[in-house]
């Protein structure tokens, strides 16, 4: 797949500057370098969340804490997380970032068996509960502050995807 | 074994208004709510197993409060890979405590596997700081009269009974209420 050329510094400049500094979760392909990046980060605080659905406990505190936090994860982990975005973050109405590899992008014949239905279905899995989000088709970074405009009028998660190979 | 309204109100005798006490779905949440609401109480009325990696997150951006996690076996036994996430981060202002009626009280007292498998076990396989497994009131007065607040994170198993009052107040908070009254207390 061809690369969007987007820059990890860029991409985590432009979060951080939003106000985004705590995350956790589980590690993604998609995200290529940009994980590392993170990490290596000193502004950055990441916990290692073992599952999705405890990654988004863990971003919860940002909020009700009065800061900002987010999430990775892969697209195939957005089922862990149905039940803590409909019985607790939608109904508490309490945001996070949610950044997420999409796999099985483009097509099944792009990626794995496992990767078939959830790549053709997660934004779709989105809508049904009127969650926000944004994909990047070019090195359009100004998505980023659209959805966390989004994400803070709404008071609700939203979700920033990631097709593979988007990183430089 | 510990009548659980009465572990519940021991517990909250204890600990002190400053402190953070996050909770868990159905009759616990209820019951910490009718015995004492205050504005660091945090019920988390839904999502069965979220509660502790809440409340580590908590644990992790307010270090000069202590948090109390208190939820069932049922609840703990649902997000176990929790236990280990927390020594990892081992934050020393958190104390996890399980109400271990080993059974799904909430549904209908249909049981759960905690009568053969010992949770505080697992929380000392997992490296707490300090387990404690509790089976009576003076037992867990003691604990509690002596509890270091942030030598953590600490483990607590507390045996109690199925309650048989089914007629615990629902909380009449609704869910963001929830949220704005803990947001509002933390900005104090």
């Amino acid at each position: 797949m061809k690369s969007l050329n987007l820059d990890p510094q860029i991409f985590w400049k432009t979060i951080k500057e939003l106000g985004y500094k705590n995350f956790a979760g589980v590690p993604d392909s998609s995200f290529g370098n940009a994980y590392q990046f993170m990490i290596d980060d000193p502004e950055i605080k990441y916990i290692p969340a073992i599952r999705e659905d405890v990654a988004i406990g863990i971003a919860s505190a940002s909020h009700i804490s009065n800061s900002k936090g987010g999430i990775i994860l892969q697209n195939s982990g957005l089922g862990n997380l149905i039940n803590p975005l409909t019985s607790f973050n939608l109904i508490y109405k309490i945001p996070v970032l949610m950044i997420i590899g999409w796999r099985g992008y483009g097509g099944r014949s792009n990626d794995a068996p496992e990767h078939w239905i959830m790549g053709e279905e997660t934004t779709n899995i989105l809508d049904i509960f009127g969650i926000p989000w944004r994909s990047f088709e070019n090195n359009n970074y100004e998505i980023i502050e659209e959805l966390t405009e989004k994400i803070d009028e709404l008071s609700i998660p939203g979700a920033l995807i990631i097709p593979p190979g988007s990183f430089i | 074994m510990i009548i659980r309204r009465e572990a519940i109100e021991h517990i909250l005798k204890y600990i002190n208004d400053e402190s953070i006490i996050v909770s868990t779905t159905g009759m616990i949440s209820r019951e910490i709510f009718s015995t004492k609401d205050r504005p660091s109480n945090f019920y988390m009325i839904g999502s069965m197993g979220l509660l502790s990696s809440l409340g580590l997150g908590l644990a992790l951006l307010n270090k000069d409060k202590h948090i109390y996690i208190i939820e069932g076996d049922g609840s703990s036994l649902m997000s176990l890979g929790t236990l280990p996430l927390i020594t990892y981060e081992s934050p020393i202002n958190l104390t996890h405590i399980i109400l271990d009626n080993e059974a799904y009280e909430s549904t209908g007292s249909q049981k759960s596997i905690s009568n053969k498998i010992s949770i505080a076990n697992i929380a000392k396989a997992c490296g707490y700081t300090n387990v404690t497994q509790i089976n009576d009131k003076f037992t867990l007065d003691k604990y509690l009269k002596n509890l270091n607040e942030f030598n953590g994170p600490n483990f607590l198993n507390i045996k109690t009974s199925i309650e048989k009052n089914k007629n615990i107040p629902r909380i009449n908070l609704s869910p963001t209420d929830i949220t704005d009254r803990f947001k509002k207390y933390i900005n104090e």
